[in-house]
């Protein structure tokens, strides 16, 4: 495996009164796809910028394979970065873009042309190569910035949310691109989204930040279904919160059932933890709009840790392959309970639940899931 | 019926009647003196000034005189060292107006020498180069020197005080691409492995190309056609193209001479407007290409994208 492991202890960052990065740790893995997560200003381009060299840490240490890099500075760091704002030399063709890191080594035309040729290749942009950046699009220029951030055979690639000035469509596909381009040239990529449909398909592990801090760090996965914080519940898709306390705790096969109070249902509601939580510890409660169920008509299950609600559809979202309905709960009138509903069969009369139906929501009790509210 | 214009056709009348008050302004005040000049200096001299009207090219023979050579020369030395000094130092301030929080108050800074009349500014400069002037009395009191230092009435007071009077011309236009130029750019260049210096020649300077010719061309002309700075704090040896035109006008009475001098400042100055405005069109139709290039490309794609699918 090519590429290096990254490792930054204890990392803080401030300008004037305001708190980039506060004491932020993390382990990227040799070749990894990491992503930094978060919504604008929770300090990840900083973090992106200093591992760069273009900022520097109050204090905390920086380390490319155990060895610090925070003395280097950028034109002598084993990474390179491809910019929001692709940052293409605009009095440069596309070719002499690329060629630009070999020039200023010095590297004879020939190896420099056969390099340049590869590199073309490998963002496929053989067609542009003596084009101005100007009359490129916005997809072409981004892959010229990764085809020169990537030829000097840098260890890491820094990427600052290359994608965001693209069109959706557009996204999507050169995600796609640059998830083949990493299983191709190895290296690390550190990727910096607000987006967290782009980080949960591309990243072998994501980090979610917030004012500063990371929250939580693991596999796409775990940071969708096990969220650590109310934060990154909320952050990652969509979901139901409430707020909730705990009414019993009780073994339940390798798990633990618990009953909480949730004040908004007007209902206890049954949950499975893996942990055991104590009774009448405050806690939040959340479900995704996904794995609720919705009828017209009453669940037959008749287990009482399936959790069923009775309510009226307040507003129906049809997006196609899906709906998204909006339920008013009969027991809690100001509380709505989002749900998805999945089109996978063809329907003749459109779909079959409809404004001002009457409908039961329903969700198991290892479909629910409990997170710790930190930043109450 | 009424005939009504086309809008297009309305605004090229009007733009010829907004013309009219300009164009006559400079073809009375301009256009007419510098014919003027160039018919003065194709006759011969009159005896107490003034020209007799009889054809003569003695005016430009006379220019290649060893003597008036010398004085082109040394006008082209002193324009050029401070022509090239200004602009030297006007890119680091430029630069550091583009990034300071403080630009208006900087732009204000650079604009308050305009206020005081330029000679006064100048007389200025002569109190505080002279022997008895501010910086020997200080030197003398500090005890470095115990004999005032000849720093004025030489060439090197000229190139001094000339650099103070233009580096402003400089600064403006440096500081306006400077302040459009994308300084991500600059960090770009600098991950790509360029050294602080390399970012700034090679991707720096050439998107500052039209600043920098602005900024050449504001200055090297005005400084070419000096005449009071070499005057007022120049030596004797310190004469240049400018003083030369004085004098043949005042002095030698010899006007052909001196309208053939202006013809040769004029036309070193339409040189460098020229290459000015070539190297603006240049920039503006690559753009204009690019742009026209740009969509044609985009429409192709899209339909045969279209056609493929």
């Amino acid at each position: 495996m090519k590429g290096v492991e990254v490792t930054v202890k204890r990392v803080s960052r401030s300008y004037g009164d305001f708190k980039a990065l506060d004491d932020v740790s993390v382990g990227i893995q040799k070749g990894e796809f990491f992503s930094l997560l978060g919504p604008s200003g929770c300090g990840k381009t900083t973090l992106l910028r200093i591992i760069a060299g273009f900022d520097y840490p109050d204090s905390g240490s920086v380390a490319f394979d155990a060895k610090d890099i925070l003395s280097l500075p950028p034109e002598k760091r084993q990474s390179n970065t491809v910019f929001q704002t692709y940052a293409l030399f605009p009095h440069l063709t596309v070719y002499e873009n690329i060629a630009f890191p070999l020039r200023l080594r010095r590297v004879d035309a020939k190896t420099i042309d056969a390099k340049v040729q590869e590199y073309v290749r490998l963002v496929q942009l053989e067609e542009h190569v003596y084009k101005k950046p100007s009359m490129l699009s916005g997809g072409q220029k981004q892959r010229v910035a990764i085809a020169r951030a990537l030829i000097n055979e840098p260890s890491v690639l820094l990427l600052d949310e290359p994608l965001s000035a693209l069109d959706a469509k557009l996204r999507q596909n050169l995600l796609i691109e640059l998830d083949q381009i990493h299983d191709k040239v190895g290296i690390t990529f550190i990727y910096v989204t607000h987006d967290q449909s782009e980080a949960l398909s591309v990243s072998d592990r994501i980090a979610v930040m917030n004012k500063g801090k990371i929250l939580q760090i693991g596999s796409p996965y775990e940071i969708y279904e096990a969220p650590a914080t109310r934060f990154v519940a909320q952050f990652i898709g969509e979901t139901n919160i409430f707020s909730a306390t705990v009414l019993s705790c009780e073994p339940y096969e390798d798990e633990y059932m618990l009953c909480v109070d949730v004040p908004a249902l007007k209902e206890k509601v049954y949950v499975t933890d893996a942990e055991a939580q104590q009774v009448g510890s405050s806690l939040d409660f959340t479900v995704r709009p996904e794995k609720v169920r919705i009828s017209l008509n009453p669940p037959r299950s008749t287990n009482k840790t399936l959790n069923t609600f009775k309510g009226v559809v307040d507003e129906p979202v049809y997006s196609g392959f899906q709906s998204k309905f909006y339920v008013k709960l009969e027991t809690a009138a100001e509380t709505q309970v989002k749900v998805f509903k999945q089109h996978t069969a063809f329907l003749e009369d459109g779909p079959d639940i409809e404004w001002k139906d009457t409908v039961y929501v329903s969700w198991t009790a290892g479909d629910g899931y409990l997170v710790k509210d930190t930043e109450r | 019926m009424k005939k009504f214009l086309k809008p297009h056709e309305r605004e090229h009348i009007l733009g010829t009647v907004y013309g009219w008050p300009m164009g006559l302004w400079f073809t009375l005040f301009f256009t007419v003196p510098l014919g003027i000049i160039i018919l003065y200096s194709f006759l011969k001299r009159g005896l107490y000034g003034g020209v007799e009207w009889e054809f003569s090219l003695t005016a430009y023979r006379q220019m290649f005189n060893p003597s008036f050579g010398k004085v082109v020369l040394r006008t082209l030395w002193i324009s050029i060292l401070s022509t090239f000094i200004c602009i030297f130092l006007a890119i680091p301030c430029g630069y550091a107006m583009a990034k300071s929080k403080h630009q208006t108050f900087l732009l204000f800074l650079i604009i308050i020498p305009f206020w005081t009349n330029s000679l006064i500014r100048v007389y200025a400069w002569i109190s505080i180069l002279s022997t008895e002037g501010f910086i020997n009395n200080l030197l003398i009191r500090m005890g470095i020197i115990n004999q005032g230092l000849k720093l004025i009435y030489n060439n090197g007071a000229v190139v001094l005080v000339l650099i103070y009077m233009y580096l402003p011309f400089a600064i403006l236009p440096l500081f306006t691409t400077i302040d459009k130029f994308d300084f991500s750019l600059l960090d770009a260049a600098h991950d790509l492995g360029a050294t602080k210096l390399e970012a700034i020649v090679k991707v720096m300077f050439p998107n500052i190309r039209s600043g920098l010719s602005t900024a050449f061309i504001f200055t090297f002309i005005p400084i070419f056609g000096a005449y009071a700075v070499p005057l007022l704090v120049g030596g004797k040896d310190s004469t240049m193209i400018g003083n030369i035109i004085v004098d043949q006008v005042s002095k030698t009475r010899n006007w052909p001479l001196a309208s053939a001098f202006s013809m040769v400042l004029t036309l070193i100055s339409l040189v460098g407007v020229f290459w000015m405005l070539y190297n603006g069109k240049r920039e503006q139709h690559l753009q204009k290409k690019t742009t026209q290039q740009t969509l044609e490309h985009n429409i192709k794609s899209h339909h045969t994208h279209r056609g493929k699918a």
